[in-house]
């Protein structure tokens, strides 16, 4: 019993070992100069560089226009994470409030146009998606970029759950009360739905700020380049350069992954409760 | 994310009491009605439609051809290849991922029951994006600084990703189960704590073999869940590895192993072969149709039974 015990520690162990190394790795080598590193590969310590390196990626205007700055990037990623996780919040609370609330004629109709949605990823219609926003010439827009990536229905599908498990007395001295749709919803539903709604924000902020397809392909135009988005860039920069700029690269990654990383460790509980329990 | 909240596809059964009015449900439907409209119905339907014709050139207009964008896509040989890389590709990803995710778990499952802290480790790779982990991974890989190479000299391999088609294919799998492990992980440990301690405890009375308890005890009641993760990975694998794919083979896909989405981005955007990307797309939703109809049979299946 005791030996299993040691065993199960040190699997567990391991597991972390290769979850954590690789990014505490790109994390320290971002901290050496590019020189130092390809001399001496990735390295586990400190390097000492860690403000000049992240201050010249942050604010260092590059990019074949001459005008990108990582901050520029940064802010762009934070608008598509917000506008994405924002957007679907609002719309999806909208259509389950009609879908679970509301006695209509057009009630299943809708209700299998909105669910066909769950079906097909963007991923299989990505061209066509493209021709649809080039004829409404969204493309290198913030509304392209966020809009259709919000045609799905899977914040619907979690709030039409959360809003089934509501009791049905509340509606109904709501009702005794004399509160109408818009009242019950706001000074009822949306309370109740706090905790829901912080879950689904986390996990769509992230799954918004971390887009790469579809960015890559509305984005020509550098001012709109998301972090994610750039990270290609960069590696093709390299390409015929003598010492690649290692450091700057990894900065660069390190800059992409912090806040979807952060919000997930601190908000960890919302996290995982918004990823499981929304699927039961 | 996607799928994760289809499981249940039956029409929700009315609220006792439910608001009646003339307009307002529509008014609340209507900004998701249009959004689903203009960039799902109307893309979906013209991929469709542009399967069926072949686009001029030269821009002036298309012409009807039948089948044939489908037929000369299956006849390609390249096409084959692709697919076929693409099947080994998503077996060997969801597979490694799922286990990798399954062992964790129960051995946390066991050691830090209930400890959230514990599991931070273990699960913020879920935030890291595909590309940014192909970065990384890039980087592991590389010939002059990465330590991957250095270890794999070790064992007397000259890995040389991004030149040789399996070395890449391997740095490939690597960082895409590296990327998945977190969500199986999440998954399969709620999974297992969802066990009640009485079943638990009848186990540990009637079997002693820990291992033998696993297969016939705890593997049974994870059924559910590793179905759903089954085809989650499977999706995950075929479609969310882009980024990945897209990192480390530079736009040099050439020699390099790439999936099917790759590839009708490449025909759509790099080649501008428009009814041939749209007929590959048609072919790929029809895989993501059947993956799904074949999630909800046997959810049908679970619940009859549950």
């Amino acid at each position: 019993m005791h030996r299993t015990r040691i065993i199960d520690h040190v699997i567990l162990l391991i597991g972390a070992f290769i979850m954590v190394t690789p990014v505490v790795v790109a994390f320290m080598t971002s901290t050496h100069d590019a020189a130092d590193i390809h001399r001496n590969g990735l390295s586990l310590t400190w390097g000492g560089h860690f403000a000049e390196t992240y201050e010249t990626v942050l604010t260092r205007e590059g990019g074949f226009t001459g005008k990108v700055t990582g901050f520029n990037m940064m802010m762009n990623s934070m608008i598509l994470g917000l506008g994405f996780a924002v957007g679907k919040i609002v719309l999806s609370m909208l259509a389950a409030y009609a879908i679970v609330y509301f006695r209509f004629p057009l009630a299943t109709f809708f209700f299998w146009v909105i669910f066909t949605t769950l079906l097909l990823p963007l991923e299989v219609r990505i061209l066509p998606s493209y021709e649809v926003m080039n004829a409404l010439k969204l493309t290198n827009t913030y509304t392209g970029l966020i809009v259709p990536l919000l045609a799905s229905a899977t914040g619907t599908f979690y709030f039409r759950q959360f809003f089934k498990s509501v009791p049905d007395e509340l509606l109904e001295a709501a009702r005794i009360d004399g509160a109408g749709p818009f009242k019950f919803f706001i000074d009822v539903l949306v309370p109740l739905s706090r905790t829901m709604m912080a879950a689904i924000f986390i996990i769509m902020f992230v799954y918004g700020w971390n887009q790469y397809l579809w960015p890559t392909l509305m984005t020509t135009d550098e001012g709109f380049f998301t972090l994610v988005r750039g990270i290609k860039q960069i590696l093709l920069v390299w390409v015929g350069s003598n010492i690649p700029d290692y450091n700057e690269a990894f900065a660069l990654a390190i800059l992409a992954m912090l806040p979807p990383v952060m919000i997930v460790v601190i908000f960890q509980r919302w996290f995982i409760k918004g990823l499981t329990e929304s699927d039961k | 994310m996607r799928g994760t909240s289809g499981r249940e596809g039956q029409q929700a059964p009315a609220k006792r009491v439910q608001f009646s009015s003339p307009f307002l449900p529509y008014l609340f439907l209507a900004p998701q009605l249009a959004i689903i409209l203009v960039f799902f119905y109307w893309p979906s339907v013209q991929a469709v439609q542009s399967s069926f014709y072949l686009e001029d050139p030269f821009g002036f207009g298309s012409t009807f051809v039948g089948l044939t964008n489908y037929t000369d896509v299956l006849k390609s040989t390249e096409y084959l290849g692709i697919a076929r890389f693409t099947a080994v590709f998503t077996a060997l990803v969801t597979f490694f991922a799922l286990a990798t995710g399954l062992l964790l778990a129960v051995k946390a499952d066991g050691v830090i029951r209930g400890n959230a802290a514990d599991k931070t480790l273990l699960i913020w790779v879920y935030a890291i994006a595909p590309p940014v982990a192909g970065l990384i991974g890039m980087m592991f890989f590389n010939q002059h600084i990465g330590p991957m190479v250095e270890l794999a000299r070790w064992f007397g391999w000259d890995i040389k990703v991004g030149l040789d088609y399996s070395d890449t294919a391997f740095a490939m799998i690597v960082v895409s189960v590296w990327k998945q492990i977190p969500y199986n992980f999440i998954f399969f440990l709620s999974g297992l704590q969802g066990i009640p301690v009485s079943v638990r405890e009848a186990a540990t009375l009637d079997c002693r073999s820990e291992l033998r308890r696993f297969w016939t005890v705890t593997l049974p009641l994870l059924a559910p869940t590793a179905f759903f993760l089954l085809i989650i990975n499977t999706t995950y694998a075929l479609f969310d590895t882009f980024g990945v794919i897209d990192v480390m083979v530079k736009d040099k896909a050439a020699n390099n192993p790439i999936t099917l989405v790759y590839k009708v981005y490449m025909d759509g955007f790099r080649g501008s072969d428009l009814g041939g990307s749209s007929a590959q797309s048609v072919i790929l939703m029809l895989v993501v149709l059947v993956l799904t109809v074949f999630q909800f049979r046997f959810i049908e299946r679970r619940v009859h039974y549950n």
